[in-house]
């Protein structure tokens, strides 16, 4: 038995990341000054310019701070130039910004005619600026250069940039997150206090038992293909999270079990899964490290060294539990030809069918969530899963409320509900 | 003759001779691919990661000021290295719970827009869909929403963990399992026929690159 971490040392390991973590944080990185303008040119000298040549200004402007966001932005609007019609003089807008209102003005956005605002994203926060909104025409000279011919502009201000806590275009957004976290946290602390917590049969699930034991009955290997993401794709996570599932199973029933992997934190993560699932059934010294091992990163060379494997070695029993590509249907028909149970479970849409087509089982989008629950049977993990069907309820309602409300033309939900990424 | 050209022309070759049976043509040809391959993300890796993210994001080669932040990271890294002691093995652990938390906390709300609320907007379509001018039922695009509105429905009903399906609600998930499976055929046609295209794409190159056969 390996001795067990010493809390000096943990706390000595946890206080050296935090603070080298303050430390990062305190040296500031290297930013852009957003103050520093744009471009070099400064707002032309209109006195030359015939005033038949400029349209008409822009009759008002508006300057605010940009709202719901951390700062760094202010929002200018304007009312269109008179001058600004189908087939009109005005090809566009100029916005200048200065540090004082006699300060120097310089450009800092454009906008074609019809258009009625920008934003400055070159502002820092609490410092006051001022800015003119003048309109332009456009003709070519003799030298058959551009040349753009530019209304007065007045100055308004100052403003200031600043941060919001807040950002209430997502307020539905954090209602509904709310809503769902409370109902799984509510569900979880049922299935704690030994509340029933029903969940319906997953055909594809109820078979991985029947397939660690046909590999027992045969004495041949499983293997167990995590997808090729890396450890930041959650299908990744609940793949490994199945492992360990499968993994009690195998050591339960002395099976040998292989994980080749294409990610070497994923190698990590899947030997650190086998080794408690080893040790959870009683039977640590069964676990080899080399069960789980590391082929390469390249998705086609990962896939022919699997076929190669599964061909020589002919398995009883493949998982395809994680993210996949276009390697699916070549492991799947693969572990087919071989003669392998084989059972598979992904929330890529495109690889779906394959796995249908080549698999005897497939656990289809979310079903791969759903069966770390439903093999562990663990109250916190079926109350998640409960909880997270009443988030799906919620959303089946807001469906039908909108379409109905969309077919019968009362009123169009939709923009509440859509949430700009 | 291009070395490079017949070199590639072989190993397609040999990946193919799998499609006869497994012969050590193959393995040669796997072997080559997989260790090149993993040699090849190794020093990809090593450089992208550690030299060009990590060493001159901290000390930026123009002298200017570097992201501190980014030892964060590096000490992370190192301390996965820990797992090769016996001892202090179990400090590899927080860098990959710090990993998975950190994944499941970013994604959360990403997928809930992207995935739930976007989709949910996207669905409240009028089953009705009538042209402005005329003011007659556009057939085509009224189906196309009915469509949209039933299999939505009813796939989300399938979905559904914690209630039997039967009666009128395992109908309607029937209904919902109907539509996955018809949505994955046209799904698995179209990606056969991409997969077509690639095996073109090898051929056209052994038979015109390699062999000079075609034009």
């Amino acid at each position: 038995m390996k001795r067990p971490p010493q809390k000096t040392t943990r706390r000595i390991v946890l206080l050296a990341l935090l603070a080298i973590a303050a430390f990062a944080l305190a040296v500031p990185a290297q930013t852009t000054d957003p103050s520093e303008p744009v471009a070099d040119t400064l707002l032309p000298d209109t006195s030359a310019i015939t005033p038949s040549q400029a349209p008409a200004p822009v009759p008002s402007v508006t300057v605010k701070d940009n709202p719901n966001d951390n700062g760094g932005a202010i929002r200018i609007t304007w009312e269109l130039s008179p001058a600004d019609t189908a087939g009109g003089l005005v090809a566009g807008y100029n916005v200048y910004r200065a540090d004082s209102e006699t300060g120097e003005f310089r450009p800092v956005a454009d906008a074609p005619s019809g258009t009625a605002f920008a934003t400055d994203n070159r502002v820092e926060n609490g410092k006051d600026y001022y800015y003119k909104v003048t309109a332009y025409s456009q003709y070519i000279d003799a030298g058959e250069d551009k040349v753009q011919v530019q209304s007065s502009g007045q100055v308004y201000g100052p403003v200031q940039a600043s941060w919001q806590v807040f950002n209430m275009d997502r307020l539905i957004c954090l209602i509904l997150v709310l809503t769902v976290s409370g109902s799984i946290i509510h569900f979880i602390r049922k299935a704690r206090r030994g509340g029933a917590i029903y969940v319906r049969k997953i055909g594809g699930i109820d078979a991985v038992e029947e397939a660690v034991g046909r590999a027992t009955e045969m004495g041949k290997k499983i293997f167990y293909i995590p997808g090729i993401q890396d450890m930041n794709d959650v299908q990744t996570i609940a793949g490994i999270a199945i492992l360990g599932r499968v993994a009690e199973k195998a050591a339960e029933y002395e099976t040998w079990l292989e994980v080749p992997v294409s990610k070497s934190l994923v190698m990590v993560t899947a030997r650190e899964t086998m080794k408690e699932a080893y040790a959870k059934m009683g039977r640590p010294d069964n676990f080899q490290e080399n069960q789980v091992h590391y082929l390469t990163d390249d998705q086609f060379g990962y896939a022919a060294a699997i076929d190669g494997m599964v061909v020589r070695e002919k398995p009883a029993t493949i998982f395809y539990m994680g993210a996949f590509f276009a390697e699916s249907l070549i492991l799947a028909e693969t572990g087919n030809a071989a003669g392998a149970i084989q059972i598979a479970g992904t929330a890529m849409p495109s690889q779906l069918p394959f796995f249908i087509a080549a698999c005897d089982f497939t656990l289809i989008g979310e079903e791969l969530f759903a069966a770390s629950a439903y093999l562990s049977g663990e109250p916190r993990q079926l109350g998640s899963l409960k909880g997270q069907d009443v988030g799906k309820a919620i959303f089946l309602i807001l469906i039908i409320v909108g379409i109905i409300f969309a077919t019968l033309n009362i009123y169009d939900l939709s923009p509440y509900i859509k949430v700009g990424q | 003759m291009d070395i490079s050209n017949f070199l590639a022309a072989v190993l397609t070759l040999g990946i193919f001779s799998f499609l006869y049976k497994d012969n050590p043509v193959y393995r040669a040809c796997e072997a080559i691919f997989v260790g090149v391959s993993a040699g090849y993300w190794a020093i990809v890796f090593f450089f992208d990661n550690l030299q060009k993210k990590f060493w001159e994001g901290v000390f930026p080669p123009d002298g200017s000021a570097g992201d501190h932040l980014l030892w964060f990271g590096a000490i992370l890294g190192v301390l996965m290295l820990f797992r090769l002691s016996s001892k202090i093995g179990w400090i590899a652990r927080w860098p990959l719970a710090f990993i998975v938390g950190a994944t499941a906390g970013l994604y959360m709300i990403t997928y809930f827009v992207s995935n739930a609320m976007n989709q949910v907007a996207d669905t409240m379509l009028s089953l009705i869909v009538v042209n402005d001018v005329t003011g007659s039922i556009i057939w085509t695009q009224t189906i196309g929403a009915l469509v949209v509105a039933v299999g939505v429905i009813s796939g989300l009903v399938y979905f559904f963990f914690s209630k039997e399906h039967k009666g009128v609600f395992g109908a309607t998930a029937k209904v919902g399992i109907w539509f996955l499976m018809i949505t994955f055929g046209a799904s698995f046609g179209y990606t056969v026929m991409s997969r077509m295209s690639l095996l073109i794409g090898r051929m056209s190159f052994l038979f015109r690159d390699w062999l000079g056969l075609i034009g």
